[in-house]
């Protein structure tokens, strides 16, 4: 990250959860606009909280998400529990344009330049040719895919990705990852939640590691080292039994410097 | 003149010609094969068949309250079918969401209460033969008024469906997409549950609330075996509304059967006969070689 690069994301004391119970907690500081930054920690330490909260799925239980110079509703965010019906009868190219939905809105017809980028999308996640056909039919990569080109489309300064490569061969996580790093040098911030620490450090210069709380954040190298790994496995063992409990482990250190 | 002696002669269009009442049960199952099947064909996506069906029953009471006041008016049994059918489809969601029961059951209970009200209510006052209109609906005897009704419905769905089809598609296929990236989520949802409404009030009134479901699932069913996109999804099934309807006045007529069950029992042999022969049915995927490394 430059240090003369404007911020894209503030986050101010942030705390996040589900019923009134945080899930992460007294985040703050910013992510500066072109960063491409790995969110990696263990199970349940709000990776996915964070990014509802900045798309706005979520409400912050405390503190706030500032936007700097873009709408909400022009996030691009590929979300790990999608509600996408895959035996709905919409074939690759209808399902892939509406990425196009900021610009022609429910009512606009496309004209033919819109139709190209549908097409050049398509292509550019490698499914030309099977644009007549219905996502139905596709196999849980080619969906992806799919879903990549619908990202293209939106057109966003800031993407999101959850758990992009789930459960995806490797050829087609080395294309979507080849995208990624596109839109990062197209100027885009990319934040991605990921699990797989070698995909990170050949992938992602910054990483964000959570567990509930910032347990480390920076240069990949730094952060993926033995020590932070292993307090990050410490804290989700520690929260993990009062996984509920609505004081956190920072608040409690405050409290000691007090 | 020729030309009519001649259609006169035909079978399959002599009814027609010679009955104004077979005219007009055609003219009432076009205007619901327009109107009616198109939003079965989305109730059908997005798994609601049951809900549409549960909807259907719960139109009885307030439409029976309607003739309660009135008689079999079209307009007091109109008014009082979309308060309960609206009032239904909003309860009906908000207690699946918020207590232990699930929406199976909950859809399942909302039938039943309003079956059995809207039959009581109707018993108070009328005979069996109302009864048996209310239930069984009423296609060989609409009037100017009733079918001025239907093709009025028919007219709002298509055009709702055509200006809003973008939001209906993705109300239905990604809904917290559409949440996302737009303002109008509410307005695709809750405008979908009107038209839904109002259809199954046209349908009540031709073929009653037993089966005024038929006309929207059967033919939405059945086209799902024959294409895989949305847009031609829509047309074979009104396609198939229309010949289900078609055939089932002619059978009603020649065979002297009670022409709403001709119709409903029509419809679900094609839906029999297409997931048989259709390209998309379980017999064909049977014969059909697998592609390779696809699902």
């Amino acid at each position: 990250m430059s240090a003369s690069a404007l911020p894209i994301l503030r986050f101010d004391n942030l705390t996040l959860g589900y019923n009134r119970h945080p899930a992460v907690h007294h985040l703050r500081g910013e992510i500066a606009a072109g960063s491409l930054l790995a969110v990696v920690g263990p199970n349940g330490a709000g990776k996915s909280t964070l990014l509802k909260g900045i798309v706005g799925e979520l409400r912050p239980i405390q503190g706030r998400i500032e936007l700097m110079g873009l709408k909400r509703e022009n996030i691009a965010y590929l979300a790990q529990q999608s509600t996408l019906d895959s035996s709905f009868p919409i074939v690759i190219s209808d399902f892939v344009a509406m990425g196009l939905w900021a610009e022609f809105g429910a009512f606009r017809g496309f004209d033919y330049g819109a139709r190209q980028r549908i097409e050049a999308a398509i292509a550019a996640v490698g499914l030309s040719g099977l644009e007549n056909r219905p996502i139905g039919q596709l196999s849980g990569g080619q969906l992806q895919r799919a879903r990549f080109a619908r990202v293209i489309l939106q057109d966003s300064p800031l993407v999101l990705l959850d758990e992009p490569y789930g459960a995806i061969d490797a050829n087609t996580v080395r294309d979507l990852a080849m995208l990624v790093r596109r839109w990062n040098a197209e100027g885009r911030t990319v934040i991605s939640v990921l699990h797989d620490f070698s995909h990170v450090r050949q992938e992602y210069p910054e990483t964000l590691l959570l567990a509930r709380e910032v347990v480390a954040r920076g240069a990949t190298a730094d952060v993926l080292c033995e020590e932070n790994q292993e307090r990050a496995r410490h804290l989700a063992e520690a929260q993990g039994d009062d996984a509920d409990a609505p004081i956190c482990h920072a608040d409690i250190t405050a409290q000691h410097h007090h | 003149m020729h030309l009519i002696d001649t259609l006169a002669a035909m079978p399959l269009i002599s009814p027609f010609i010679e009955f104004g009442f077979m005219r007009r049960a055609l003219a009432g199952c076009l205007a619901l094969s327009l109107g009616a099947t198109p939003i079965g064909v989305f109730l059908m996506l997005r798994r609601m068949s049951l809900a549409g069906d549960a909807i259907s029953h719960a139109i009885l009471p307030g439409a029976a309250i309607g003739y309660l006041f009135a008689g079999l008016s079209l307009s007091a049994m109109t008014i009082g079918g979309l308060v309960a059918g609206i009032a239904v489809a909003l309860l009906a969601g908000g207690v699946a969401r918020n207590s232990v029961i699930k929406e199976d059951t909950s859809l399942a209970t909302f039938y039943l209460i309003s079956l059995s009200a809207g039959v009581l209510i109707i018993s108070m006052r009328g005979s069996n033969v109302d009864l048996l209109h209310v239930l069984f609906g009423s296609v060989l005897a609409l009037d100017d008024a009733a079918l001025l009704l239907l093709a009025s419905f028919a007219s709002l769905s298509i055009v709702a469906i055509a200006a809003g089809l973008r939001l209906i598609v993705l109300e239905c296929c990604d809904p917290s997409y559409l949440a996302r990236i737009s303002r109008l989520s509410p307005l695709a949802h809750y405008g979908f549950m009107v038209l839904v409404v109002l259809n199954l009030i046209g349908g009540f009134h031709a073929l009653g609330t037993l089966m005024a479901v038929g006309i929207m699932i059967l033919p939405s069913a059945a086209a799902r075996f024959w294409v895989g996109n949305i847009v031609p999804l829509l047309l074979v099934a009104v396609v198939i509304a229309l010949t289900g309807s078609l055939i089932g006045l002619l059978l009603s007529y020649y065979v002297n059967l009670p022409a709403g069950p001709a119709i409903v029992l029509t419809l679900g042999g094609l839906y029999l006969l297409s997931m048989a022969v259709g390209p998309l049915g379980p017999l064909f995927s049977l014969l059909r070689p697998r592609w390779h490394f696809e699902r």
